[in-house]
């Protein structure tokens, strides 16, 4: 029977059907962060239970950590340091491998995991944060949980899981220049409305998925969790192994992972098409990553007028042209060599707006940042206005600490453009990085030039 | 866990879609890496005029005077949207809201919920306008949700009715399975040996 790649691993990782209706699935990599790994760690110890099997977990310092230079444990963020300090002693008494502040590996738990090697095709993968979808840009099935999850997973090897359905998104055709991996997912959200992936996990296809290199695979699954879906998932190619090989963690020689794709006439339970030569750049609009549109669009008449309110902006009004106070280029979405290229193209040479109060460029690993700065990206930044940091999480949530100034609105490589997510009163456009980078330039949102907003 | 089997309570209407995390409990509400301290925060945004000052903002619905013991809340569409935080469930559960009713739920928040004895009851949208605001009983047992003598079913999975029913933990309904999953791991270990990193140290 041709079965879905989610079925394929499914089946690989089901150890028994549990009393209660739900599946026993082994769980290959857990990854923990300082934000939410320290309460599983530290939960887990005072029940007296142990990992599993230590060598199969990791953590990273990514959430709190500051991004400013010269960094060290301490944060703006009242507490923070408590965070950062406490997972590290959990770490070490768990034996689990940790990539610290200062570590030459240490970035976003989503761009470190692929380029160590850790996520691999055909594995599972869980993480207790929500992005933790990107992996599954590899052909694995990577899902965010809560910190109960992770502590399950560290103590038994396993989670309990009820098997969600199949989704297919087949994007068909080529996407026009200067339209990305970002504009796709946003489109996807705007179309079907952010909870149009419950229940299943969302598998994207089509002859522009398979176009897009590992970063941009990684930016389309990344908001999968946007679109309420358990996970995203693509299928394993030559794009995958390629990236994949030599890679820290992964084996050597990589293995044959060729029947890590959907069968032909495997069935998913529910398909959407998108044409993605039709699609452009686009904007959000509201507080939720459904509320976008391409620029240049005006806003829906029936347009949520609670997000309305909070955004201040009008149903009919296009985002185009609206003024920005603040351009940020980084998280788990948007933060890899190629975005930071691509955006860094466009600012050579030129300035950002005097009208824009803050530009940050905050790569999203360690291993990004030194790459960028051996091709001069930080000086193509620095010299046309924007701080260039060190890697994490930084502004794409405010954690108590460093913000934005009040009632800033800001233009975002980010994932949610949620109310306070930036801040109390911020206002949040997410976009690519192409529209931030060209937005800072002109102090208002716009699309690159060449493009058709 | 508290065992849940019957809910008696007003239920406080909080008629948005897409409520995230981030707005049940902010990130900076979240100073320390334990599971308390946080119904404070909860709802922050929205419960305070000014969060610094902790100013109660009239207009939100658990600063009604009506509600301030209702143990449950109605919502819209993909109610727990947003970051996987945990402490979302931790927040709602310490301020005593013990069940949560909407038209869908996202799937980290539900999970996170059967997890802390939080009942997640998934209603349309017609029955959730007409109980929002009024008093109803809540029958795990039962699966019903009954207001003014009408009853309303709800779905929920077998484990997670059983684990709410019972207060189990998790993890020790899974560790009765140890023995089956070693066995399962010695072969996955001939399968697959590039998984078991420790096995090459």
């Amino acid at each position: 029977m041709p079965r879905t790649l989610f079925d394929k691993i499914w089946e690989t990782h089901h150890i028994a059907d549990t009393a209660g209706g739900s599946a026993l699935i082994a769980i290959d990599r857990i990854f923990l962060h300082e934000r939410t790994g320290a309460s599983a760690l530290n939960s887990m110890a005072e029940a007296g239970r142990t990992v599993l099997d230590p060598a199969r977990v990791f953590a990273v310092m990514d959430h709190i950590v500051d991004t400013r230079p010269g960094r060290g444990d301490g944060t703006l963020m009242q507490g923070g340091e408590g965070f950062i300090t406490e997972t590290r002693a959990a770490c070490h008494a768990a034996d689990i491998t940790l990539f610290d502040v200062n570590d030459p590996d240490q970035g976003i738990t989503h761009v470190i995991s692929p380029e160590l090697g850790i996520v691999l095709p055909g594995c599972t993968l869980i993480a207790p944060d929500s992005h933790t979808c990107t992996q599954g840009a590899f052909g694995a099935l990577a899902w965010g949980i809560g910190s109960s999850e992770a502590e399950h997973a560290m103590v038994t090897g396993t989670l309990r899981v009820q098997k969600p359905k199949a989704m297919r998104v087949t994007f068909e055709g080529t996407l026009p220049a200067g339209v990305t991996a970002k504009d796709m997912i946003l489109a996807l959200l705007a179309q079907e409305g952010a909870g149009g992936g419950a229940g299943h996990v969302v598998e994207f296809a089509g002859e522009a998925v398979r176009a897009l290199d590992m970063e941009a695979r990684m930016t389309l699954c990344n908001m999968a969790t946007e679109f309420a879906a358990f996970t995203g998932i693509i299928g394993v190619d030559q794009t995958t192994t390629d990236y994949l090989t030599g890679r820290r963690y992964a084996p050597d020689p990589l293995p044959d992972w060729s029947d890590l794709v959907s069968d032909e006439a495997a069935v998913f339970d529910r398909e959407i098409t998108i044409d993605a030569s039709a699609l452009r750049p686009m904007v959000s609009w509201g507080t939720s990553p459904g509320h976008a549109a391409p620029l240049g669009d005006p806003i829906p008449a029936d347009a949520d007028p609670g997000a309305l309110t909070y955004i201040g902006l009008k149903a009919g009004q296009s985002v185009e042209g609206v003024p920005i106070d603040v351009a940020f280029i980084g998280s788990c979405t948007n933060s890899r060599l190629s975005d930071l290229r691509r955006a860094a193209a466009l600012v050579k040479g030129r300035h950002v707006a005097d009208t824009v109060k803050v530009a940050l460029v905050v790569p999203g690993s360690s291993s990004v940042k030194r790459a960028a700065e051996a091709e001069g990206l930080d000086t193509i930044f620095t010299d046309a206005g924007f701080e260039w940091r060190q890697s994490g999480c930084s502004l794409c949530f405010y954690a108590g600490g460093e913000s934005f100034p009040p009632g800033s609105r800001v233009i975002s490589s980010t994932n949610r453009n949620f109310e306070g997510r930036q801040g109390p009163g911020i206002k949040t456009h997410i976009a690519s990085p192409e529209v931030v980078a060209a937005s800072a330039l002109a102090g208002r949102i716009v699309a690159p030039e060449g493009d058709e907003g | 866990m508290t065992p849940f089997t019957t809910l008696t309570s007003l239920v406080a209407p909080l008629p948005r879609n897409n409520v995230d995390t981030d707005t049940i409990i902010p990130s900076r509400e979240m100073r320390s890496t334990g599971k308390t301290g946080l119904a404070d925060g909860l709802f922050a945004p929205w419960r305070y005029s000014d969060v610094d000052a902790r100013v109660p903002n009239p207009d939100f619905v658990l600063n009604d005077p009506r509600f301030s013991s209702a143990k449950i809340l109605s919502a819209g569409k993909n109610f727990g949207c947003g970051s996987s935080r945990e402490h979302a469930v931790w927040a709602l559960a310490e301020y005593g809201i013990r069940c949560v009713m909407a038209e869908s739920f996202a799937p980290i928040f539900y999970q996170n919920c059967v997890r802390n004895g939080v009942l997640p009851v998934v209603l349309n949208k017609d029955v959730l306008a007409q109980i929002g605001g009024n008093e109803v009983t809540v029958d795990l047992p039962s699966q019903t949700v009954i207001c003014d003598e009408k009853k309303y079913a709800f779905d929920l999975a077998a484990e997670a009715k059983t684990m709410l029913a019972d207060g189990l933990d998790g993890i020790d309904l899974t560790l009765k399975h140890a023995d089956t999953i070693a066995a399962w791991q010695v072969a996955d270990r001939l399968a697959r040996p590039y998984i078991y990193l420790g096995d090459s140290e």
